[in-house]
């Protein structure tokens, strides 16, 4: 019994050089590691705080027009100048971002979850069910994105919700095929059925082996979809379809400075930048996020 | 000594679009305890089929299997759990049978939880025990697979496998992923535990050496049948049916002198789809007559020495006497 207590102080003594470390901090600090992804994700976080604090953060309401003072150049006063009814563009784009990223946010997060949903069922099940969902989604991959994401919100009507699911309607199918091509490819690895000889449950299986292997591609595509949803939502607004006037959404701003590029190209570059700057923040990100992610990228 | 694990005209078929194919066809065989049973054949006879089969992660067609006498050929959902802690498998390719994300220590603690047999308090000394056991060194505790070399890899298979106390084990071509020199260690490995805990081996390999060096006896396999099963020494003395015999012919000798005559073997495999009933090995066989058309059974043509061959006994002509001596001193 004594000797056996002994190998156990031993053994503890040892292991305090094997250095313990639950793997959500090992994945925060290879994430910080990353300077890209925390650059990415700092510009990103900032972007979401001024859009979530904008009422302390702007200078003028985003709806007060000032009809002395259109067309104005950047300055003190209107930081990006201002626009055709005089706003501030400033204010607008700051107001802006509470649309264009919830927007963006939300749909990715929608389209993510029922296509990862979609894509699972089409992998697990395989066979007949698989056939089925599959055709189907090569039947709405012939439509061209835009055209369905019209037709939807056309139906549906205008307004944040409906633009949400518009948008997400047609980013659904490729996360979901891209999901079952891992699933099949993880599912007949040689891992999943040693799991099975050691008796590990299905719901482990899912849980611990297939979809942490097979997630990674959905992660990136999810984060660079938050990026082209705000774009898809800008054509939306063009075609009078997605978020109305005179909520400032970073699309409509976009489209409206559109007209005005060769006189006073600020109100076009102002939502731009942000623009820009969301969609590149997030890539860095979401890259960085995927790397983390996979121990077997790790220096 | 008893039979810890036998199988009575065991059949594996697989639906294709051509017809059935027969991947493990009627294969007879029982596995002592505490010894080593090498099964021997080349790529595609069904060899690593039969493996997933016996410990059930494959469905048998037909055909029985028995564990320690109790017939477990379609254990039920409770039983299944139970039986597969008795029985374990050990892969080709360590790289691809462990999770890509779990460390060494998760690997084996998963298992270890799931068997039930230790407290919680007592994991981190049973993960300790095992890595012991088979000789990965303390630091590599929170390695990932990808981090360790090919031989450390198998190591942690085969902890995985230990940590649920079987008494029987199927290798599935457990080195033939590795270099020589590490076969060397994983093979004594294995032996050496073995001895430790009693192990019972399905042995399952293409390589002639390492069988000959580990197997208490030896089962030759061609396309889904078995041609030959005798101890090993006996093998390896009187090599009866003539595809075993080209077989061993393919051991490299370090003999230069006496170069050995190597029977070489032409053609390929038949399909074994819908396959015609009689010896399989005729195509290929360059004794082969009508009578080999015949479906062909295992005979006992020695003691202990089962051949599934009807020419054994007139292209072994000192068969005969052999026979009669054995008979004599029996």
């Amino acid at each position: 019994m004594s000797t056996d207590t002994n190998a156990t102080v031993q053994g503890t003594v040892q292991e305090e050089s094997v250095k313990k470390q639950s793997s959500f901090r090992e994945f925060l600090k290879r994430l910080a590691k990353n300077k890209l992804a925390l650059f990415g994700g700092i510009v990103f976080l900032l972007i979401c705080l001024t859009a979530i604090f904008a009422p302390l953060i702007a200078p003028y309401d985003y709806q007060a027009m000032d009809m002395s003072n259109k067309y104005l150049s950047p300055s003190l006063e209107h930081l990006f100048g201002t626009d055709q009814y005089g706003r501030d563009i400033f204010s607008r784009v700051i107001y802006g971002g509470r649309w264009s990223l919830t927007l963006g946010v939300a749909s990715s997060i929608v389209s993510t979850v029922l296509g990862i949903i979609v894509g699972s069922i089409a992998g697990y099940f395989g066979g007949k069910v698989d056939s089925v969902i599959m055709r189907f989604i090569d039947i709405l991959q012939c439509i061209p994105g835009i055209l369905l994401t019209i037709c939807i919100a056309s139906v549906l009507g205008t307004g944040l919700f409906n633009t949400v699911l518009a948008m997400s309607f047609g980013g659904i199918w490729g996360t979901a095929r891209m999901l079952r091509g891992q699933i099949l490819t993880v599912r007949n690895q040689e891992y999943v059925e040693a799991a099975k000889a050691t008796n590990v449950s299905e719901a482990r299986i899912i849980m611990k082996y297939v979809i942490p292997n097979s997630i990674q591609p959905i992660i990136v595509q999810a984060c660079m979809g938050i990026g082209g949803t705000i774009m898809g939502a800008a054509g939306l607004s063009f075609l009078g379809l997605g978020i109305q006037p005179p909520m400032p959404e970073w699309g409509a701003m976009l489209n409206d400075g559109r007209s005005f590029l060769r006189y006073y190209p600020n109100m076009l570059f102002a939502p731009m930048i942000f623009i820009a700057l969301t969609v590149m923040s997030i890539s860095f990100f979401g890259d960085g996020l995927r790397d983390a992610m996979d121990p077997r990228l790790k220096e | 000594m008893s039979a810890l694990v036998e199988l009575k005209g065991l059949k594996r078929y697989f639906d294709t679009p051509k017809g059935k194919l027969h991947a493990v066809d009627d294969i007879t065989m029982s596995f002592e305890e505490g010894q080593t049973m090498g099964v021997v054949g080349e790529s595609g006879c069904g060899k690593s089929t039969l493996a997933r089969t016996i410990i059930h992660l494959q469905e048998p067609t037909a055909g029985q299997i028995l564990y320690k006498g109790k017939d477990v050929t379609y254990p039920t959902k409770k039983e299944l759990p139970k039986l597969r802690e008795d029985m374990q498998i050990i892969f080709q390719d360590p790289y691809m049978t462990l999770n890509p994300r779990y460390t060494v220590e998760d690997t084996l603690k998963e298992t270890l939880t799931i068997s039930g047999q230790y407290e919680k308090g007592d994991l981190d000394h049973q993960i300790r025990r095992l890595m012991d056991m088979v000789g990965i060194s303390g630091r590599l505790r929170m390695a990932y697979p990808h981090e360790l070399s090919g031989g450390r890899r198998q190591r942690v298979g085969i902890g995985r496998a230990l940590a649920m106390n079987p008494k029987f084990i199927v290798c599935d071509e457990p080195v033939s992923a590795l270099d020589v020199s590490i076969q060397a260690q994983i093979i004594n490995l294995l032996m050496d535990l073995q001895q430790e805990f009693g192990l019972t081996y399905m042995f399952v390999t293409h390589d002639m050496s390492v069988v000959h060096h580990i197997s208490h006896n030896i089962s030759v396999m061609y396309l889904g049948q078995l041609v030959e099963t005798s101890p090993a020494k006996e093998l390896f003395r009187q090599t009866l049916h003539p595809y075993s015999k080209a077989l061993l012919s393919a051991i490299p000798s370090i003999d230069i002198d006496k170069p050995k005559k190597r029977i070489q073997l032409h053609g390929e495999l038949m399909s074994p789809i819908n396959p015609k009933p009689g010896c399989r090995f005729a195509p290929r066989c360059p004794y082969a007559t009508e009578a080999c058309r015949q479906p062909q059974h295992l005979e006992e043509v020695l003691p202990n020495h089962y051949v599934a061959c009807c020419r054994v006994r007139e292209l072994n002509p000192d068969l005969s006497q052999e026979t009669v001596s054995a008979a004599a001193n029996q």
